[in-house]
């Protein structure tokens, strides 16, 4: 997307470390979450799920639960719309379970009571009866000769002829020639690694309130990174037409992509239809666990060959992932991203993306790439060390620029990879010593980010100040980014723009805030709906003056004429024109509608040491950098927030989180004393550094800063930890029991 | 149902309550102070902090009935009317939070940790929130944000 103009110095708002606007209702207990709001009349629901992993449903008998005192109606799945298909099929299947459960924690029924404690007793009194079926959890053994078939007739055209049925979707990507590459090489390591399945862990559970009338009209309220998602399959779930559901988002308690599909809210949507009365529904953290997105577990085999001066001659990469009992893993991200730093003669991954019976997988920051980079980066940083080559600067010499042919197809455009390697060489960290039992990681990774379809409208009020509505919900302070953009080109004060998360009612469809897109594509939208409304400015002071509109420019919040020639009038300042608004054409408001695609793609440097204790297999991270391209930072502050935040979740990914399934198929620890995320005392400062190479796809040049910083830890944890305890781990998380057994296995053979 | 006296945020209260109801639902569902959070039920996040008699507790593991005769302290108490707590003014600064969902506990929770300890280490302040879980921020900002407040308060008392 070309630019009429492009802004990429003397910004005045912009880059500035302002604060939120929605900091004081967020310190003071006011901002209201998804499970903070009643309609009068409400009832509340409580969801009746599977405890077996794998199971035919024979009966559902509410007789005992619907003679509580309180209780007010069921759901199964016979109350949901039939004759869906494909991927909206798969998201009611998951939503409510049809014939069969299919995992631990899969949905089957769900009530509503006049109280959470009513719903819940009565949740316990009804009677399912399963039949038992085989089951798999792991991905390697789902695909086995002898696995049980999850569900028949879920591959597509993708998959090669002889493969088991639970491998639903193929991928293979490259170019070159991997077999002459590794000829070329000095040096081929190839290895195996294994990842666990990982939870977003946003501290928020799932939350809704829904009404729903016998005549199809609705209303709901619920968290989640895009409100017209839920809109559209809710619609499709209950089988009424979209624009009978407005749909508004509240504010939401972390996402990580976890929040980008609908779970409770058409259940919610299909009590309230059945009782007639207002529902709220609010998950467990149990339910959280066992039943929304988890990420994929994997099963990898990477090979690479290098030349004795460390340049890359080919890689080569074959990625298994499962994502649950439905397609959908990411292996295709996986496999892209897993050399897309490195410009590569000869290059191939292959994808598989496999069915077991877990819930199904949801995105979570930058989906699929964390894995690849542990893989990649692993093998790169054996070679370096058994080659005695610097990790920072074998990447160098083999990092992706513009023009290089990135792996799994494109040309890159302008992008910053060296030029986070070259902050990272030079950051006091990478030379400091280290104390005996630390080692030190590096690795790069990187996210493709994304634009997709966005909607922004910017009303002037007549003082002069400015109503901005975004469709894009704030997951990290986002409504500050926008509320700067937009005074940026008003020229006004950043308080004198109020930005606001619009309901579905008002503005076109906005996709869900994923794919690091917000600040890229609202913010492009933003600064485009800006720009119309700059431009009905300029007009009306141009019949002000009785010159043309081309004579007009728009200058500190004030129309000017152009030059000399266009006439010697006093500059006319946003409020006096507003103030008059009314009789000189009417309300002024610019919008903007588009589906951006130069996101700009993004990559990052992350340098981390960590301590083992041979003894115990404990590991401490004692020192973290993150060095990536932010395109250009709006928000400085904020953009640091996205690096720490992925980094930490990276470090709880690569060293305690995993989701842990017993031989009867159900998970072991679904609550967070057993699923344990990094606490304060886990983690040290964070450091980082902000590289800024424009993206040429956006006006000021922003990229995505969300998902990329989550890209290198696994990995650069895992050289760090490897180098630290003097052997090699290839299986995440590095938890004490998995680093003791890998030291006792160098030791015993 | 069970009739309970209490104190929230300095003001006497009075309500009824079901024996297994947890304060942090009487807190949100009855009176209305939403700003505690449920984010696991089991004490284990720190999301509903509030105090009880000046005692650092998670109001999930505390029942409804328990608050008789009590001083409830919670988020909303934190702030002197229009006047935010130097705590929440630097949380705000320091951009402390990002989705905003585990602050009410974390404030409440520093509240009570600069109480007892006005000048902490680093070390202290992570082992005092280890109990109050944020999964946006990698806590470099919370930490950063709790130790200059401390500092501003010791030079201003």
């Amino acid at each position: 997307m070309a630019f009429d103009d492009v802004k990429t110095d003397n910004f005045k708002v912009v880059g500035q470390r302002v604060k939120r606007p929605d900091g004081i209702d967020k310190v003071t207990g006011k901002a209201k979450f998804g499970a903070d709001v009643v309609a009068p009349g409400m009832l509340f629901a409580a969801i009746i799920r599977s405890p077996h992993a794998h199971a035919r449903i024979v009966k559902i008998d509410t007789t005992k639960a619907a003679a509580l005192k309180g209780v007010k109606g069921f759901v199964t799945r016979a109350d949901f719309a039939t004759g869906l298909k494909g991927g909206n099929l798969d998201i009611l299947e998951n939503v409510m379970a049809g014939e069969k459960a299919l995992y631990d924690g899969h949905a089957v029924a769900a009530v509503a009571a006049t109280s959470a404690l009513i719903a819940r007793d009565a949740a316990k009194l009804v009677e399912v009866e399963y039949e038992i079926l085989p089951h798999v959890t792991d991905v390697d053994k789902a695909m086995l000769a002898d696995a049980p078939v999850i569900r028949e007739g879920a591959a597509d055209k993708s998959v090669p002829e002889g493969m088991h049925p639970n491998v639903v979707r193929y991928h293979e990507s490259g170019h070159g020639d991997v077999e002459a590459g590794f000829a070329a090489a000095d040096l081929v390591v190839e290895d195996s690694f294994l990842t666990e399945a990982t939870h977003q862990g946003y501290i928020e559970p799932h939350a809704c309130l829904a009404q729903l009338g016998k005549d199809n009209k609705g209303e709901l309220w619920c968290c989640t990174q895009g409100h017209w998602n839920v809109q559209k399959l809710c619609a499709e779930m209950l089988g009424m037409e979209t624009s009978q559901l407005r749909v508004t988002a509240s504010e939401i308690g972390g996402g990580f992509g976890g929040k980008t599909a609908v779970f409770i809210e058409p259940v919610a949507l299909a009590l309230a239809r059945k009782t007639n009365r207002p529902v709220k529904l609010v998950m467990s953290r149990s339910e959280v666990f066992r039943a929304t997105g988890p990420t994929s577990s994997t099963s990898m085999d990477v090979k690479i060959g290098m030349t004795k001066d460390g340049i890359i001659t080919a890689g080569e990469g074959t990625f298994r992932l499962q994502g649950g009992a439905f397609p959908g893993a990411p292996m295709e991200f996986t496999a892209m991203c897993a050399f897309a730093p490195y410009n590569l003669e000869n290059v191939k991954q292959v994808g598989y993306d496999v069915l077991a019976n877990r819930p199904k997988q949801a995105a979570y920051r930058a989906p699929g790439s964390p894995m690849a980079a542990f893989a990649v980066e692993s093998v790169i940083d054996e070679l370096c060390k058994k080659l005695d080559l610097d990790p920072i600067e074998v990447r160098l010499k083999n990092a992706s620029k513009q023009g290089t042919k990135a792996s799994f197809g494109p040309t890159w455009d302008r992008i910053g990879l060296v030029e986070t390697l070259e902050a990272a060489q030079t950051h006091p960290h990478y030379s400091a010593p280290l104390k005996e039992g630390q080692g030190r990681g590096v690795s790069c990774g990187f996210w493709f980010n994304h634009g997709g379809e966005t909607s922004v409208t910017l009303a002037l009020s007549e003082d002069g100040t400015a109503q901005l509505s975004v469709g894009t919900p704030d997951i990290g302070g986002s409504r500050a980014s926008m509320a700067q953009m937009a005074a940026e080109e008003l020229g006004i004060p950043y308080d004198s723009v109020r930005a606001t998360v619009a309901d579905t009612a008002t503005l076109g469809y906005n996709e869900v805030s994923h794919g690091s897109r917000v600040t890229y594509a609202s913010g492009l939208a933003t600064i485009k709906a800006a720009r119309a409304a700059v431009k009905i400015l300029c007009a009306r002071a141009a019949a002000k003056w009785g010159i043309d509109e081309d004579a007009v420019v728009w200058e500190d919040g004030c129309a000017k004429p152009s030059g000399p020639n266009a006439g010697d009038f006093d500059p006319l300042p946003i409020e006096k024109l507003t103030r008059s608004m009314g009789r000189t054409g009417g309300p002024i408001v610019g919008h903007f509608e588009a589906t951006p695609e130069g996101a700009g793609v993004s990559f990052a440097t992350h340098i981390v040491d960590a301590e083992v204790d041979k003894e115990t297999g404990q590991t401490k991270i004692v020192r973290y950098t993150v060095v990536q391209d932010a395109g250009k930072a709006i928000n400085p502050t904020y953009v640091e927030g996205q690096f720490q935040g992925g980094a930490a979740q990276g470090i709880g990914w690569a060293l305690n989180e995993e989701y842990i399934y017993g031989e009867d198929g159900r998970l072991q620890n679904a609550v967070f004393l057993d699923y344990r995320i990094p606490v304060a005392s886990d983690l040290p400062m964070i450091d980082t550094v902000i590289v800024e190479v424009p993206n040429p796809g956006h006006p000021y040049g922003v990229r995505g800063v969300g998902e990329t910083s989550i890209c290198p830890p696994l990995a650069a944890i895992a050289n760090a930890v490897s180098s630290a305890a003097g052997v090699r781990l290839k299986q995440l998380p590095m938890s004490p029991p998995r680093i003791l057994a890998a030291l006792d296995k160098q030791a015993n053979g | 149902m069970i009739h309970v006296s209490t104190k929230i945020n300095g003001d006497d209260v009075e309500f009824l309550c079901d024996p297994r109801e947890t304060l942090l639902d009487t807190l949100r569902d009855k009176l209305g102070l939403t700003g505690s959070k449920e984010g696991c039920g089991t004490g284990d996040c720190g999301a509903c902090s509030v105090t009880m008699d000046g005692r650092l507790v998670c109001s999930c593991l505390v029942l409804g009935a328990e608050a008789e005769g009590k001083e409830i302290e919670t988020v909303e108490g934190i702030a002197d009317g229009e006047n935010l707590h130097l705590l929440q003014e630097k949380f705000i600064e320091h951009a402390a939070l990002q989705c905003g969902v585990c602050t009410p506990g974390i404030l409440v929770a520093t509240k009570s940790l600069l109480e007892k300890h006005p000048d902490p280490t680093e070390t202290q302040v992570r082992y005092w929130l280890a109990g109050n879980l944020c999964r946006c921020t990698g806590y470099d900002k919370i930490i950063r944000a709790v130790m200059e407040t401390a500092a501003d308060l010791r030079e201003a008392s």
